[in-house]
């Protein structure tokens, strides 16, 4: 049961509750209509102390999608939060309003301090580079439909593994299946955190430098972009940001059931000449994220 | 050798590294304390060559995980009518609660008043432990 639980982390599903909202999202997917009113009268809090236009979007039309309705703000200069709130504070009183809130914040682990205070069910919609499991869910659901399956798979994660959130949520959560393979290629200044590869057994990882490598052997080429926002100094970002790029020339060299997975936005790394290619899933990926988030939504709110 | 007399009623905390019995004498307060109290330094011991060892005339409540946390190899001896009742060895605690404090930059903890961040160990060789909140190593 997820009614009236929190998702903070993607391990706070089981890969049961998991595999419950996947198929929810199919029927959803399946008969949207059937689904339009099963929220009604129920309100979102989406509070994003963040700027963010896909995610707080995608919660936002879930939730409007369903029935339902939304409040929030998506920055917090025009909150109470500019008046020097406590984020404690600000759950237990939005508690009071909403049925359901969203909270992307800079900070790594405010949603779980906000969890630990709030009285109605709450999600991380990414706090700083740490975890996006929503994210996440949007991701394997991809993956799922995709590529038919959860394990057996070689998975290349390219680009920022250091702040990049949406892939230390999508390495958790994918190496609770069967035989999956992590391929991490960066730059050496953003390296997968060791916190991540700690909890894997060396038969499970390998990282390298090159993405032309290791375009081969990959399933799945999970793209991200280096972003700016996470670094100190703008010399670094610029440094690093053009390090990986994709186009249609290098995916040569990849298998041809290759998927090419981003969470968008994306900036240089993916070339525009790449978007017509079939095996380029990141736009579609984008509509998996609202039909998950759905599916999320009357789970923990427990409508049917 | 120094003597120093057999304690009738409370605790002694032996096989401290040599060096370190000042360190934690000190942290558990024991400088301020009005009963009796001893720090013996460098005594000869077969398993370590040499050891420091503090002994307390007193019942006094330990914090185990900081002690442990200090160093896990310490054993504690309770001592009730001149006799050993009951050895603790100590370990290096799984989880700390409002000891340790998260050094990364990025983590909640530095902008809220958390007071009472957990850490869970997850390397014992190297005493290192991670924040509840951000998941960042923290050597203890």
């Amino acid at each position: 049961m997820l009614k009236d639980r929190h998702l903070i982390q993607p391990g706070d599903f089981t890969v049961g509750e998991i595999q419950g909202l996947f198929e929810l999202a199919d029927q959803i997917m399946e008969s949207p209509e059937k689904y339009m009113d099963v929220c009604r009268g129920k309100l979102l809090a989406t509070l994003f102390y963040e700027p963010s236009t896909r995610t707080r979007f995608s919660f936002e039309a879930a939730m409007l999608r369903l029935g339902g309705e939304t409040i929030g703000f998506s920055e917090p200069g025009s909150s109470s939060v500019s008046k020097g709130e406590s984020i404690g504070d600000t759950i237990r009183t939005i508690g009071c309003y909403a049925d359901i809130a969203v909270m992307r914040h800079p900070k790594e682990g405010a949603p779980l301090l906000a969890s630990k205070k709030s009285v109605i069910p709450l999600i991380n919609a990414g706090d700083g580079g740490h975890q996006h499991p929503t994210q996440t869910l949007t991701d394997l659901m991809t993956i799922r439909r995709y590529k038919n399956r959860l394990d057996n798979l070689v998975i290349g994660l390219c680009g920022d593994l250091k702040f990049g959130r949406t892939v230390h949520s999508l390495v958790k959560a994918l190496s609770r299946y069967e035989n999956i393979k992590f391929v991490f290629i960066s730059p050496n200044e953003l390296e997968i955190p060791s916190y991540i590869t700690d909890k894997l057994t060396s038969e499970q990882y390998e990282t390298t430098r090159s993405l032309e490598g290791s375009l081969g052997k990959l399933d799945i080429l999970y793209m991200t972009r280096v972003q700016r926002e996470r670094f100190f100094s703008e010399e670094e970002y610029l440094k690093l940001k053009d390090y990986f790029l994709l186009n249609a020339k290098k995916m040569e060299k990849a298998k041809s059931d290759m998927i090419v997975m981003h969470p968008l936005p994306r900036i240089n790394e993916i070339s525009t000449d790449m978007d017509n290619d079939d095996r380029a899933v990141y736009f579609e990926q984008a509509k998996m994220g609202m039909y998950i988030r759905m599916a999320l939504i009357m789970k923990l709110l427990g409508v049917e | 050798m120094i003597k120093i007399d057999s304690i009738k009623k409370g605790i002694v905390i032996d096989h401290i590294k040599p060096g370190c019995g000042h360190t934690i004498f000190k942290d558990l307060g024991l400088h301020k304390v009005g009963y009796t109290v001893a720090l013996i330094k460098n005594i000869p011991s077969i398993k370590m060559g040499k050891k420091d060892l503090i002994k307390i005339e007193n019942e006094i409540d330990l914090d185990m995980t900081m002690l442990g946390l200090l160093d896990p190899n310490l054993t504690v001896n309770i001592v009730e009518n001149g006799k050993i009742t009951e050895k603790i060895k100590l370990k290096l605690p799984e989880k700390i609660k409002g000891i340790l404090k998260c050094k990364n930059p990025r983590c909640v903890s530095t902008i809220e008043n958390i007071t009472d961040i957990e850490f869970t160990l997850i390397d014992p060789e190297n005493k290192i432990y991670t924040c509840e909140y951000c998941d960042t190593p923290v050597k203890a």
